[in-house]
This record gives C-alpha cells, sequence and structure tokens, in this order.
C-alpha cells in the first residue's frame, strides 16, 4: 500500500510494478513509434522525389518504373533551371520584397500590439473585436478595390503594392504579439512609469528586449507569406524583369510546358531551399508561436 | 486566466487617463489608418463596385441589381465553382482535422526522437504556394509521376489525377493532406496541456482507453478543433494558387474553385463590378457558415471555466 502515493506520481514507475500494464504501453509505444515513421516516410516521400528527378537528364525522368537515383548525378540541371528563366534576378526581387515586408511587420505590428496589450481607452476592447474579425474576412471581398486603389495611386507594376500594407499591421500578427506581451508582468511597466520613462520608453526598453521570440515568430511568418506570395505579384507585376521567383516558376510552366520536368524541380527546389532553412534554423521559436496563436484562438 | 491579471481593464478617469487614451490612438494608429485604407475602404468601394459595370478602362456605369441577378439566375459557372468548393472543404476540412489529431495522439505517447518528427511533419507547410504545386503536379503525373508508379507496383492502374473530371478534386485533398503538420503541432500543444489528474479521475471510475478519450481527451481539446473547423471552411473559399498553376480551372470547369472563378472576373475578363458581387457572395456564405459553427459550438465545444473564457 506504501507504494501507491508513489505510483501515482509517477505513471511510468507504475507501469513498471504492473507487468501486464507496461508490456500493454510498451506495445503501444512500439506501435505507434512504428506509425508515425511511415508517416513521416510518406512525407518525405515528395521532397525526395523532388531531388531525384532534380538531378536527372531528361530523358531519364520519363523512365517507367522510376529511378530513384539517377545512374548519374547531374547537377548541371540546376544551372539550366536558372538560366531558363533569370531566376537569380527574380530571386533578388523576392529577397529585397521580403526583407521591406518582414521590417514593416515587425514594426508596425509590434506597436499596434502594445497599444492593445498595455494602454487602456475606452473604445480599446471594441476595436479589438474588430482586430479579430478581421482575421474571417476573406481577402477576396478587398482585392478588386485594393486593386483599384493602387491603380489609382500609380503604383501598377511597382513593388508598393506588395511591401506598403505590411507597414500598416497584420491582424494576426498583431494578435499574436498582444498575447506574448499579456504574459509579461506589469510590474515592470510599473516600475519603469515610477522611474519616469515615457509608453514608448517602456515600449522600447522593456516589452521589445522581453519579446524577442514572439518578434522572431512573427519575422519569419511574414518572411514565409512573403517569400510564398502568389496572388498579388501575378495581379501587380507586368514586367518580366520585376517577377518573384513564383511568378517566375509559373510562367516557366505556362511557357516551356511541363516537359523540361528535371528542371521544373531543379528550380522548385532552389525556391523553397531559404524557407527550409529559416525553418531549420529557427523551428524551436516558430512552432512555439504557431501554437501559442492556434492554442488562444 | 493568468493572462487576464496582466491586461488591465479597472475603469479609469483624469488626465493621466486622457494621456494614456492618447497614446493607445498613437501606438494603434498604423492599424486604425491601415483598417480604414486597406478594409473599410475597399469594402465600400466593393459595395458600390457590385451595382455597377466597370472594365476599368471607361467609367463605371450604375446598373442595379444586375450583377447579382446575372450571379444568381444566370451564371452555371457560379454554381458549379461553389459545387467545387464545397465539395472540396467537406472532403480536405474533416479528413485534415482527424488525421492530424490522429498524427497527434500517436506523436503524444512518449515517443522517441519527437522533435525529430515534429520537424519532418510541419517541413511542408512551410513551403506553401508555386513550388509545391508544380512538385504535385509532378507527383500527379498520369504516366509518369510517383504515386502512379507506385499503384503500379501493386497492381492498381491510377487515375488520371489532374486531368479527370472525377479525380481532380480528390487530387486536391490528398494534396493538403500533405500539410497537416500544421494543425498536428496545434494538436499536440494542446493534448499536452490537458491536466493528468482528469485521466486518474476518469480511470479511478472505471474509465476505459476509449471512455477517456471521448470524455477527457476530446472536450479538451474541442476548442482548438473548432478552431482549426471554421479556420479550414474559409481557407477553402480563399484556394488560389493550386487552382491557378495546375489546373486552371479544369478540366472542364472540374476545379474551378471560387476564388479562381473571381480573379478570372476581374483580371481577366475585366469585369470589375462582377467580381465585386461574387465577392460578396463569398463574403455571406462565409459569414454563415462560420455562424452556424460558432451558433452551434455551445453543444460540443467546452471551455474550461466557462463559455468564452479562455477566448480574448
Amino acid at each position: 500500500m506504501a507504494t501507491t502515493p508513489s505510483t501515482r506520481l509517477q505513471p511510468e514507475a507504475s507501469a513498471h510494478l504492473l507487468g501486464s500494464k507496461s508490456f500493454r504501453s510498451s506495445a503501444q509505444v512500439t506501435l505507434s513509434t512504428a506509425l508515425i515513421w511511415i508517416g513521416a516516410a510518406i512525407v518525405l516521400v515528395p521532397f525526395a522525389w523532388m531531388l531525384s528527378t532534380s538531378v536527372k537528364p531528361n530523358a531519364e525522368v520519363f523512365i517507367i518504373p522510376v529511378q530513384w537515383i539517377p545512374r548519374q548525378i547531374r547537377l548541371s540541371t540546376y544551372a539550366e533551371a536558372t538560366q531558363t528563366i533569370p531566376f537569380w534576378q527574380y530571386a533578388i526581387n523576392s529577397a529585397y520584397i521580403t526583407i521591406m515586408v518582414v521590417i514593416g511587420s515587425v514594426l508596425s505590428s509590434s506597436l499596434v500590439a502594445y497599444a492593445f496589450a498595455r494602454l487602456r481607452a475606452r473604445a480599446r476592447d471594441v476595436l479589438f473585436i474588430i482586430l479579430l474579425s478581421t482575421l474571417m474576412l476573406p481577402g477576396e471581398v478587398t482585392l478588386v478595390s485594393t486593386y483599384l486603389i493602387f491603380k489609382w495611386l500609380g503604383w501598377l507594376d511597382t513593388y508598393n503594392p506588395l511591401i506598403v500594407p505590411a507597414y500598416f499591421g497584420n491582424a494576426f500578427y498583431i494578435f499574436l504579439l498582444r498575447q506574448f506581451y499579456l504574459t509579461l508582468p506589469l510590474e515592470l511597466d510599473d516600475a519603469a512609469k515610477i522611474d519616469g520613462c515615457s509608453y514608448f520608453g517602456i515600449f522600447t526598453r522593456i516589452i521589445l528586449p522581453l519579446s524577442k521570440p514572439a518578434l522572431a515568430t512573427v519575422a519569419i511568418f511574414s518572411f514565409f507569406n512573403s517569400w510564398n506570395a502568389f496572388q498579388t505579384p501575378l495581379i501587380y507585376l507586368n514586367t518580366m524583369e520585376k517577377y518573384t521567383i513564383p511568378i517566375g516558376l509559373n510562367f516557366f510552366l505556362s511557357q516551356y510546358g511541363s516537359t523540361p520536368w528535371n528542371q521544373m524541380m531543379a528550380a522548385s527546389t532552389l525556391a523553397m531551399i531559404p524557407c527550409l532553412i529559416v525553418f531549420f534554423f529557427a523551428q524551436r521559436t516558430f512552432i512555439q508561436g504557431a501554437v501559442l496563436t492556434g492554442l488562444k484562438g | 486566466m493568468a493572462t487576464r491579471a496582466n491586461l488591465r481593464t479597472v475603469p479609469f478617469r483624469g488626465s493621466l487617463a486622457r494621456r494614456e487614451e492618447l497614446a493607445f490612438y498613437l501606438f494603434a494608429s498604423p492599424w486604425l489608418v491601415g483598417f480604414v485604407i486597406w478594409t473599410v475602404g475597399p469594402m465600400i468601394a466593393s459595395f458600390g463596385l457590385s451595382f455597377a459595370h466597370y472594365d476599368v478602362i471607361t467609367p463605371p456605369i450604375f446598373v442595379g441589381l444586375q450583377n447579382y441577378v446575372q450571379m444568381l439566375t444566370g451564371d452555371d459557372l457560379v454554381w458549379r465553382s461553389l459545387q467545387v468548393t464545397l465539395y472540396y472543404a467537406v472532403g480536405a476540412v474533416p479528413t485534415g482535422l482527424i488525421a492530424a489529431l490522429i498524427l497527434a495522439l500517436l506523436m503524444n505517447q512518449k515517443v522517441h526522437g519527437i522533435a525529430v518528427f515534429r520537424t519532418i511533419y510541419y517541413m511542408p507547410a512551410v513551403i506553401a504556394g508555386v513550388p509545391v504545386a508544380l512538385l504535385w503536379m509532378w507527383i500527379f503525373n498520369p504516366d509518369f509521376g510517383v504515386l502512379n508508379n507506385f499503384l503500379a507496383m501493386i497492381g492498381i492502374q491510377g487515375p488520371k489525377w489532374l486531368f479527370s473530371e472525377t479525380w481532380v478534386i480528390p487530387s486536391f485533398i490528398l494534396m493538403s493532406l500533405w500539410t497537416i503538420g500544421a494543425p498536428m503541432i496545434i494538436y499536440l500543444a494542446g493534448l499536452q496541456g490537458i491536466p493528468q489528474h482528469l485521466y486518474e479521475a476518469a480511470e479511478i471510475d472505471g474509465a476505459g482507453p476509449w471512455a477517456k478519450f471521448t470524455h477527457v481527451t476530446i472536450p479538451m481539446i474541442s476548442p482548438i478543433i473548432f478552431f482549426n473547423a471554421v479556420m479550414g471552411v474559409i481557407g477553402s473559399f480563399q484556394i488560389f494558387t493550386p487552382a491557378y498553376v495546375m489546373t486552371n480551372g479544369g478540366p472542364d470547369n472540374a476545379s474551378l474553385f471560387i476564388g479562381l472563378y473571381l480573379y478570372n472576373n476581374a483580371f481577366k475578363y475585366f469585369q470589375m463590378g462582377y467580381a465585386s458581387a461574387l465577392a460578396w457572395l463569398v463574403f455571406l456564405i462565409i459569414l454563415a457558415l462560420s455562424l452556424v459553427v460558432i451558433r452551434s459550438s455551445p453543444l460540443w465545444v467546452y471551455y474550461e471555466g466557462g463559455m468564452g473564457s479562455g477566448k480574448l
């Protein structure tokens, strides 16, 4: 009987004491592990297929059954792919737009989130509900008239329609940052206020330094969104030299049909690399951020 | 809730209060201005435009309800695209929710190397867009794609996938399952947040694994299921990139998602007025669907400490 309280506290220890239960739970873990392995393999197959195709000569692409490991690894496909479309030019364009969007999103959303998390105003809660409801607003409703606004401003075929809106805050990022700010103790603000710190001082000296993980999450989210964006650049960019990578890839497809699959997979691989690199280096921060927004939604 | 404590809600008065209120509006000004320029303004404009013919070149002509009449009675493609979109939503949203939940339950079994698996499963979610669309076109290729090659190996003659009216939407649903890593991570965090004592209490009451799952796990994560369901439905109405890149709505409009049809009207046929009317139809449908889900949620969503306390 003396063991009962301790087994309560340590479920793993209790599993050891009760033989049949331990067997069942270890069998369960083994089965789960096997299924997770199978699932992971299924998730990875498309990536493997893409890489395998990208290093084959085009003739070998159309061999049945599929040759997973090509007879010879041919990296020159990558060089060809980047010449069939001016890939590096598009990469520079995409990088420029993405950097500007990331800066704008982080700056504006962190300011607005501070207002909603820390400052009292009579209309604050109403405004916050409006902010949340814009998350549900389908983009299609404003698509046409936003286009007309940019046309009226003379901004068609420039990067402004892709960059400027980021500087006005994004409801999703504001929500994410506000949730994070709320976890910071109010006593910090009060102490700074007593020391004569302004609201802006509190924001830059206390809130921002403590919010680095959340700010990083917003930076990463906006990086992915901007880098992968397709519909907006498709609508706003006409000159080929100004294309972004996704528009360039789509142009590749429409121009050359779907025949040079090895080149298309090479170009797709290159297009995915920046996002994958960012993800691998920042995944802990990023996944925590993704969880935060999903859970508190 | 812990977060509640850090949100000041007490009423306050005086000149300090006015200063704080002013500061609120200054800090919130980027979004407030943006909300007027990029949301309120365009919504009013698109409402106005929905009663007009406008081809961008000649000035708009007021036509009353003509766009709406045309949309509801004279345009089969509207119904086609709504059918396509709903078919996709009904197929993809529940499948994705269930698959992601099962995966999260498996991952919650104290499996070794969970960080590695989390990374692998999440990877497809960070590379959305055109490269993914191209990759799946190649996977779905009926003659040389990996999917039909695999099916041939186990003796099944694979369908034409994207080239088949019957199979094109199932293809898109299959492709969407590749990205369940994102909701899976959220479920996993939710599962890990369920207090152990609830399971122990259930065990004492004689609950088996299934009873624990249906009476503890599901109620505790139902707000997350609810959130993912609503966002999934809204997302279906905004699908554009895969449809545009992979099939351009074909074959024979079998994958003409409403998002693509709207784009075509606006930027291919330059019928800005008609496209605006369509946008309002989409808006009303999403609003109605969201309201149904939200209204029905008290029946099946369990919020700890009463309805809505964890919401804001």
